[in-house]
């Protein structure tokens, strides 16, 4: 645990240099770091995509293969901890950003508009930054399994579209996606608080 | 030259001589002797008691070194790092839809996904399962360097006792320990075949008795073990099985040093089976062979037989069947459970600030972890022996299993998980996922009057073998 310690260091000024970050305490980072490290089987400063599918509680989650993706960059199957960290930054609750008025650090990663982005880019399969019929179908299978039929859930997917498409080109634009949502609570739905 | 070094050899032989006479003959008095009979001069609650006061000036001065640094002391929290949401997500999803009228045609909103996705990011930083196969992190510090966190903190006063604690433990304690081990070990194998001479009887079973528990008992102070025993009426009785939580194979040698089992495990080569075969001679153990373990109908025949026979010891077993890092009990198999006679559970919980007992079977090997238990303070714990339970009418064997389970954990003070300690080298089951998927499609479609079935779209992988 020593070396963990000392690379957590090195890590935290560096860290410390990202903007985003700032509003992290220490302990919590070293918490995370250490968390990184316990899940990192391979000792090589990354993780791959079975590193993550060893977590019991994420590999039954329907959309645990989703949320995976969403920690690689495009093409990349190793993310280090730089990655994790700017991805779990979209969780953090949005008061914490009260102690750290900073107006050149632009929009922080844990906005409303960015928690809602994350949440598109689940949906949106092939980066197109549209969510298509049939992209909404693929979702919506990995969803509900085996229990409801092809025909139903493409009359779902249908409606679905239907109301949230307001430009007619049969597909869900980024724009449209938060239109449709702008009444849930997304802040608080979208937010992992830490105990200490 | 020579005549000037003469006068030294033979001073320095005399003294090596004297000084081994002595660590002899200490050994003898204070430890084996009070072994053989079973009684103590709590020299090691002493102990005990002395180490527990300077690992929290230790703790106390680190706390100092950190505030005058104006920074935190790294604090590990094994209850949780962060706060998870009290309902379930079969609740939450249905929040948004609390309309009270069933709806005509599934509902589904596309909010629903944030649910799924941040339950998903939370066992990401913090899950139930995988933190139970690691060893637990200490709160205070017990100057053993494998679970320190805040090494930076450290003081030079901390430094010299830390330093001191590595020459007492190394020089003294371990070799110490090493030869009790030894002569333990040895004596358990020598007259448990000496009594294996003799004919089938009163007098073997007591003498083997007797010989199985003086030998656990040096063993036992082989480790500087301080073990506390409640509820010792309730100690398990012929023709039962005793079940415990499973933290590490020291568990065995705790347990059978205050009463005598049967033992249940894998036929082993080397010095184990030597001692296994020793063991066999005096009283009656199961030992299995390799091939004979996958075969459930044959396991459960040989304990059947041998609890029916009430001249035979109980059958000390670990239903977890892997060793999990005693913060929390996992799921109990269901074998032992199915021969319907009576359980009795033990809870052993193992007192963290003098060592973690957690042996960690794909880090460290079996020899590597007994020197680690030999070079750390000691190991202490509690054991409470529960009143016995038998099958209720109407329960299978997995429901006993885990009104067993509830118990032992609820005594112990772990956490009760229904997760497979399985999962330490297995992929979880597909089951698992395809009932949050049922769950899922039930909230959209709500109940309604007029469900018919629907026509499901046939996949190869549609039921997955439980």
């Amino acid at each position: 645990m020593i070396v963990v310690l000392s690379r957590s260091m090195t890590i935290l000024l560096l860290l410390k240099v990202f903007f985003c970050f700032s509003a992290v305490s220490h302990s919590q980072i070293t918490r995370l770091y250490s968390r990184f490290h316990s899940l990192d089987k391979g000792e090589n400063g990354a993780l791959s995509r079975e590193d993550f599918q060893r977590i019991p509680e994420l590999a039954i989650n329907p959309l645990g293969d989703r949320i995976i993706n969403a920690f690689f960059p495009e093409g990349e199957d190793q993310v280090n901890f730089r990655g994790f960290m700017r991805t779990l930054a979209h969780f953090r609750p949005v008061e914490d950003n009260e102690k750290n008025k900073d107006p050149n650090s632009g929009e922080p990663l844990n906005s409303r508009n960015n928690k809602l982005l994350f949440a598109f880019r689940l949906y949106d399969l092939d980066r197109d930054d549209k969510i298509s019929r049939d992209e909404l179908l693929q979702v919506l299978r990995m969803m509900v399994g085996v229990n409801i039929s092809d025909e139903q859930l493409g009359s779902i997917a249908d409606r679905t579209i239907q109301e949230a498409d307001t430009n007619g080109d049969m597909s869900i634009s980024f724009s449209e996606f938060i239109k449709v949502l702008e009444k849930v609570d997304v802040e608080q739905k979208m937010s992992i608080r830490f105990l200490h | 030259m020579e005549s000037y070094l003469f006068p030294f050899d033979g001073l320095l032989c005399m003294l090596l001589g004297i000084s081994f006479t002595l660590w002899f003959t200490l050994l003898l008095i204070f430890i084996i002797v009070p072994a053989v009979f079973g009684v103590s001069f709590g020299i090691r609650r002493l102990y005990m008691k002395s180490l527990l006061k300077i690992f929290e000036w230790a703790t106390l001065r680190m706390e100092r070194g950190a505030r005058e640094k104006n920074q935190q002391l790294y604090k590990p929290y094994s209850n949780g790092i962060i706060a998870k949401e009290l309902v379930s997500l079969e609740q939450e999803i249905q929040e948004v839809r609390r309309s009270g009228i069933p709806a005509p045609e599934p509902e589904f909103d596309m909010s629903d996904i944030f649910s799924f996705c941040r339950r998903g990011v939370e066992s990401i930083v913090d899950d139930e399962v995988t933190k139970r196969f690691t060893a637990e992190e200490l709160e205070s510090w017990n100057l053993l360097t494998r679970s320190n966190y805040n090494f930076h903190h450290i003081s030079t006063r901390l430094t010299v006792l830390w330093g001191v604690g590595v020459l007492v433990r190394y020089a003294i304690l371990l070799p110490l320990r090493v030869t009790l081990a030894f002569t333990g070990v040895g004596l358990l194998v020598v007259l448990t075949s000496l009594i294996g001479l003799l004919p089938n009887g009163w007098v073997k079973s007591s003498l083997s008795e007797k010989a199985h528990l003086m030998c656990y008992r040096i063993c036992v102070r082989a480790l500087t073990a301080i073990i506390t025993y409640h509820d010792s009426e309730n100690k398990p009785k012929n023709g039962g099985i005793c079940v415990a939580n499973h933290t590490s194979p020291i568990d065995v040698i705790i347990l059978a040093s205050d009463g005598c089992y049967a033992m249940v495990g894998q036929v082993h080569g080397g010095l184990m089976g030597v001692i296994q075969r020793a063991m066999l001679k005096a009283c009656p153990h199961i030992w299995f062979e390799r091939s004979e373990v996958k075969d459930r109908h044959l396991v459960a025949k040989r304990l059947s037989d041998h609890v029916a026979d009430k001249t035979k010891l109980p059958i000390l077993i670990f239903p977890e069947g892997t060793c999990i890092n005693n913060t929390s009990v996992m799921m109990f198999k269901k074998g032992s459970f199915e021969i319907g006679c009576t359980v009795y559970p033990v809870a052993i919980k193992y007192d963290p600030r003098f060592g973690d007992a957690f042996w960690n079977s794909s880090k460290f090997g079996m020899v590597n972890y007994l020197l680690h238990m030999m070079s750390s303070w000691g190991v202490v714990c509690s054991v409470w022996y529960l009143p016995p339970m038998r099958r209720e009418e109407g329960e299978d064997a997995v429901q006993f299993a885990n009104r067993v389970k509830a118990a032992i954990a609820r005594k112990g003070g772990l956490a009760d998980l229904l997760w497979d300690g399985g999962l330490k080298r297995e992929k979880v089951k597909k089951v698992f996922k395809e009932e949050q998927q049922k769950m899922y499609s039930k909230v959209l479609v709500g109940v309604s009057e007029d469900s018919r079935p629907f026509p499901v779209r046939r996949t190869s992988h549609n039921r997955q073998q439980v």
